[in-house]
């Protein structure tokens, strides 16, 4: 699980190669006002993509955290709207996070039906159970004390940061220190094994589900305070963006394989990659045609080592039988 | 007299340098049953496939009715009126019995029109044939199993089969059913075509069969008509190759009762009735052929199914064991078959590996201590023998006696009493297969119980102080090592359940 280092080497130097090319051809981009921008933009997508590394690690897939992101969103601007103090709508977004997560999870782990379907119904299930209930309104006229959760706009970013930042080391450590983590590991490995091992594995699958609901929900407060509107069809396509940045960074979509620190230099990467056609004129329209073509050789290098490891398998079970 | 329908002469096979055949000849006339016969691994499996066009020889001659195949492919063999019946049935299930035939037997084009009336009319004057009633418009997947033997027997009927191979055709058939598979087998052979028969049951063995080839290690032993073989006789030929030199095992004191089964049963994994003991410091061996339970008992007692009746008692106190977590509390460790399906995590590292099953141990306050780990791992890979570079390699690129000796090291590292062992040197080199059991006498000498499945009879026999059979999911006899014989285990493993 730790041979080498070459996927986060290979990200880290696709980064430094699109950093010098920017700093040569456009220098703008490394504007103050840009690189600000960039930051705060993805601040929500990472705490986003590290719940979806444990989720991937685990073997499994949510890619209903798109519409639990707007429902979070919207929640919370709703509860601040009504009087709460921004915090615990925060957290009540963040409760309302983990118990949509929760959901799948046991749907998953416990009733044994594969993640792809269980999130893809709630995906949809959610996505629209919004729409009806807001008929598309956007959540307006938010109280002065939710924008930048009350801080000033100068405070703000670095609250942000240091709360995504400590977000980010603990998960990065556990995974690899607590035990918890390793049974991560374990169960997106080989679950029957892990079992065998005396791991509960459907509570492993259960937890990293309600984990990524807990990381979206907050995720969606931290977006939603940066504007003074909450659209009701915030985070579409946010699942993609997300399990891109995990993929780019090395997680297995077979499970067992990943980690925190090659997740953020893909979330790194995938954002930095956008602003950058528009400072070199290339037509936005490009943006998620060169996103997928990474993703493509990403998984690409995943697959031709997994085939790989399916033929010695073979060959196993050939010299078994 | 006409050639041979099929015959396979002085055939040769390995896989990754393991010899699965060594120069078997089988021959097989048209208007006789043939069976083979032997232990598990044998090499039945290995030559039905060359026969069929599966796998091709390494070295050896097929002809099909007096002509040379020098490459038999799975389009070939049926060109030539080979057909092969596989104890599971492999019908498409969601697919009427009808276009199960007609996949099969109809040829011409792809986009060729389908004559729906004259489909159903092919498969059920072929169904007749064979004396069965089935409606050719039923899915296969709502046929019971014998429904389903019975349409694969259409099949090789409709295509005109000179050759029929019929793979434990009884395995999972009752007796009245079993009777009428005689009688198709019967009807077949009164058409003139050759039946190649492998079953584990004698009684049908010798009852069915006009000639009978013994198999075992990969060689033929012999081949007998059938007056000339009785039941003693057939086990003694199965059996009977001289003792590979592993030490034997010197009895040791034993001590306290450490497992004991009382009438232990699990219906969901088809356990009835299961009653056996084993002391600390004892190698109990648990023989028997495959599926007659050996690894839903060690799976029953490990609590990956917990049983539904009986008693298990621990150390002389009665315990319920409902998940592998409670079973490893109770100091039982349990060493799967298959390791790369149940035993080890290939893209772990042996540390991560090793640990596993024990990370109270190298963890203060729920953190992995890193370097009590790596301690925790060296000492087993020193212990054990294993060959690594380092603890930090990843399992998956160990060779397979090392990746076994992985998994025994994570069930060492819980300290066990009771250690269960899977088929421990199933596919393992003959080196690394003596250090394991040189590794198994430590452990029981150092007073762990030892319970020890295994399909290997010399590797049971000379393991062991104790073995206890099993059959239909049911211990049909335990044997001391003083009586214990290849012979008597075999005996014991084939029993037929009365009635």
């Amino acid at each position: 699980m730790r041979s080498g280092h070459t996927r986060e080497i290979a990200v880290a130097g696709a980064i430094v190669v699109l950093a010098l090319v920017m700093a040569a051809v456009a220098p703008g981009y490394f504007s103050p006002a840009n690189l600000r921008d960039l930051f705060l933009a993805n601040l929500p997508v990472l705490l986003v993509a590290i719940g979806m590394t444990l989720v991937i690690v685990a073997g499994e897939i949510d890619i209903s955290v798109g519409s639990v992101f707007a429902i979070c969103a919207v929640v919370a601007g709703v509860l601040a709207k009504a009087g709460m103090p921004v915090w615990l709508a925060g957290a009540a977004a963040c409760l309302l996070g983990a118990l949509f997560g929760s959901i799948n999870g046991a749907l998953v782990a416990y009733a044994g039906i594969p993640s792809i379907v269980v999130t893809l119904a709630t995906m949809v299930a959610l996505r629209d159970g919004l729409r009806w209930t807001t008929e598309g309104a956007w959540v307006q006229d938010l109280p002065r004390a939710f924008q930048w959760l009350g801080l000033t706009q100068a405070e703000y970013p670095f609250v942000a940061a240091s709360l995504t930042a400590v977000l980010t080391i603990v998960f990065a450590w556990g995974l690899r220190h607590v035990a918890a983590g390793r049974a991560v590991y374990a169960t997106g490995s080989n679950p029957d094994a892990a079992r065998l091992a005396g791991l509960d594995t459907a509570a492993v699958k259960c937890a990293v589900f309600a984990i990524v609901g807990t990381l979206t929900g907050l995720a969606a407060v931290l977006n939603a305070v940066r504007f003074n509107q909450i659209p009701s069809n915030a985070g579409i396509g946010l699942e993609m963006k997300v399990i891109a940045a995990v993929v780019v960074g090395g997680a297995s979509v077979a499970g067992g394989r990943g980690g925190v620190p090659g997740t953020v230099l893909g979330v790194l990467l995938l954002a930095a990659i956008g602003p950058a056609l528009t400072f070199l004129g290339i037509s936005a329209h490009w943006e998620r045609a060169i996103q997928g073509a990474i993703i493509l050789v990403a998984i690409a290098a995943d697959g031709i080592r997994i085939s790989a490891g399916g033929r010695a398998r073979a060959h196993v079970k050939a010299a078994a039988a | 007299m006409p050639p041979a329908l099929l015959s396979a002469s002085s055939i040769t096979k390995s896989f990754e340098g393991v010899s699965a055949l060594r120069h078997v000849s089988f021959e097989l006339h048209a208007g006789e049953v043939h069976a083979i016969v032997g232990e598990n691994g044998a090499g039945k499996s290995t030559l039905i496939k060359i026969m069929t066009g599966a796998e091709q020889p390494d070295a050896g001659r097929l002809t099909v009715a007096g002509r040379d195949v020098p490459h038999m492919t799975p389009a070939l063999a049926r060109a030539r009126g080979i057909a092969a019946i596989y104890q599971q049935p492999s019908l498409f299930p969601d697919l009427s019995v009808a276009e199960n035939v007609a996949l099969t037997l109809e040829t011409g084009g792809i986009w060729r029109r389908v004559r729906w009336s004259e489909r159903r009319r092919r498969a059920r004057a072929l169904l007749e044939e064979v004396g069965s009633t089935v409606d050719p418009a039923r899915l296969a997947g709502s046929l019971s199993m014998p429904e389903q033997q019975l349409v694969e027997i259409a099949k090789a009927v409709g295509a005109d089969a000179k050759v029929v191979i019929m793979d434990e055709p009884t395995a999972s058939l009752m007796d009245d059913e079993v009777e009428r598979l005689f009688a198709v087998i019967r009807l077949l052979r009164a058409q003139g075509c050759g039946v190649v028969y492998i079953s584990h049951r004698l009684e049908e063995v010798l009852a069915m069969s006009d000639r009978i080839t013994v198999l075992r290690d990969g060689e033929t032993v012999a081949t007998h008509a059938k007056e000339t073989l009785d039941r003693p006789a057939l086990i003694q030929a199965m059996v009977g190759r001289t003792l590979k030199e592993t030490k034997p095992r010197t009895p040791v004191a034993t001590g306290d009762m450490a497992l004991e089964l009382r009438h232990l049963s699990n219906r969901e994994l088809g356990l009835s009735d299961v009653s056996i003991s084993v002391r600390r410091g004892e190698v109990l061996g648990i023989a028997g052929l495959v599926g007659s339970g050996r690894t839903e008992l060690a799976e029953t007692v490990f609590g990956l199914v917990p049983s539904d009746g009986g008693e298990v008692l621990v150390g002389g106190v009665p315990v319920r064991i409902g998940s592998p977590l409670e079973a490893i509390q109770l100091g039982i460790g349990y060493v799967p078959e298959d390791r790369r399906r149940h035993g080890v995590m290939l893209e772990m590292s042996i540390a991560e590996n090793t640990s596993l099953a024990s990370l109270g141990a190298v963890s203060s306050r729920g953190l992995i201590d890193r370097a009590a780990e790596r301690r925790l791992a060296e000492s087993h890979v020193e212990r054990l023998r294993i060959k690594a570079p380092s603890v930090s390699t990843d399992v998956g690129a160990l060779s397979g006696g090392n990746q076994q000796k992985v998994a025994l090291a994570r069930w060492l590292s819980i300290e066990p009493g009771i250690l269960m062992l899977d088929e421990p040197t199933q596919g393992v080199d003959v080196g690394a297969k003596a250090e394991i059991h040189a590794l198994i006498h430590e452990l029981a000498e150092r007073g762990l119980a030892i319970v020890m499945i295994s399909s290997d009879l010399p590797e049971v026999l000379s393991m062991s102080d104790r073995i206890a059979v099993m059959h239909a999911g049911t211990v049909s006899g335990v044997l001391d090592r003083s009586e214990a014989t290849q012979d008597r285990i075999m005996a014991l493993a084939l029993e037929r359940p009365a009635g």
